[in-house]
């Protein structure tokens, strides 16, 4: 009988890890971490954390007073010579494309720095002009302390990691923030019309 | 060495070879990159399990044995296991975060190493072919999709990284078969 044994053994192992492999995917669905954090803000989106930001021009911010608003959010570091640099242009084109919600204020665009140390205000004001980015509607800033910036990443689902030549290298992507102060979807970088298509239909 | 004393020695070399493992440096530097967490490290773990199972009182063994025919119940565990930590998310959570750290470091060696350790004797020569061409294949695909992946499939890693790993399981993969190519043309085999 061990024949039978081992085939109901196998069966066996077979169903539960299959019910492993079925969660630990989202049923087929996300086998990379990225995926799986778009999933996971869609089914339940996280508030984002009432942080204190330091702006471009040195005032100071805190994501909870944005409620209300629609936050468009991107995560840049100023010295960057690839994502971000996309990042960027992409904003600048998104300040023209949707101009009359960013001008009433239902609308905000968000860059926030994970380089802190090096991201001063005035470094923050130099990426916007580099872009021609203009005043209205677009906050370049930078968390002030490391704790808040960790707390920023991990509730985006932001991963850095140096590219060995001086620089890092993360998952760049536009999060979107609803007026109620949760992420609610994530959207991929290098598609501004889609973007602005999309929150001109979601903007009241 | 005697097979006596390789199967009595097995067991410490497994525990000093888990503990190298477990050592933070060695964790961070093995973990820094992609080809090193999964072709060294996961492998090494693999390791550890195998190892373990000269550990095991001959009665569980027998015990074991009588549900394992040919070590198919081995491999079908060894399978699943080696599945999910092919997953890249798999390897992603593992660096992230610390409950998943704690499973990697305890399911590699007990629900992979272990089982084929247990399993690999009891296999023919059919099972064994069978598992190593599938493994041979798996290498290939893989490799194939991280050297051409125009997205990182980590986050945690560059995406210079991932088609270095991806070439590593090309040659890997190569080179098991050429292994197998070389045991059929010249080998020896038993009849079972």
């Amino acid at each position: 009988m061990p024949i039978l044994r081992t085939l109901l053994a196998s069966a066996l192992l077979l169903v539960f890890g299959g019910a492993v492999l079925t969660v630990a995917t989202d049923g087929f669905h996300a086998f990379t971490s990225e995926t799986a954090r778009r999933l996971a803000v869609r089914r339940e989106p996280p508030p984002v954390p009432a942080v204190t930001l330091e702006t471009q021009s040195g005032a100071h911010v805190n994501l909870a007073e944005l409620r209300g608003r629609w936050v468009l959010v991107d995560f840049i570091y100023t010295r960057c010579l690839t994502w971000c640099l996309a990042l960027g242009g992409e904003f600048a084109q998104l300040q023209d494309q949707l101009a009359a919600p960013l001008a009433d204020g239902r609308l905000v665009l968000l860059s926030i720095s994970f380089d802190p140390a090096h991201d001063t205000p005035a470094e923050l004001a130099a990426y916007r002009q580099r872009f021609r980015g203009r005043d209205h509607g677009w906050l370049v800033a930078r968390p002030t302390s490391e704790g808040d910036l960790q707390q920023l990443l991990h509730t985006f689902g932001v991963t850095v990691v140096p590219d060995g030549i001086d620089g890092y290298v993360h998952n760049a992507a536009i999060q979107v923030v609803d007026p109620q102060g949760r992420l609610v979807l994530i959207l991929d970088a290098g598609n501004p019309q889609a973007v602005a298509q999309l929150m001109r239909r979601k903007l009241p | 060495m005697s097979t006596a004393e390789r199967q009595r020695l097995a067991p410490a070399f497994a525990v000093a070879l888990f503990v190298a493992l477990l050592l933070p440096p060695v964790r961070a530097w093995l973990e820094s990159r992609m080809s090193l967490q999964m072709l060294v490290q996961i492998p090494l773990l693999i390791t550890v399990g195998w190892l373990l199972s000269a550990a095991l009182p001959p009665r569980l063994g027998e015990g074991i044995a009588r549900w394992n025919r040919h070590g198919i119940s081995s491999l079908v565990l060894a399978s699943l296991a080696g599945m999910f930590w092919m997953l890249p998310r798999s390897l992603d959570a593992a660096i992230g975060e610390p409950w998943m750290a704690v499973a990697k470091f305890a399911s590699v060696p007990l629900l992979i190493g272990l089982p084929l350790g247990l399993g690999w004797p009891h296999m023919g020569f059919v099972v064994r072919g069978v598992f190593l061409l599938e493994l041979t294949a798996t290498f290939f695909r893989l490799g194939w999709l991280y050297l051409v992946s125009p997205i990182r499939l980590c986050n945690n890693y560059l995406l210079d990284d991932q088609q270095r790993a991806g070439e590593a399981m090309l040659v890997i993969g190569s080179l098991l078969l050429a292994g197998v190519a070389i045991k059929l043309l010249w080998g020896r085999f038993d009849s079972t």
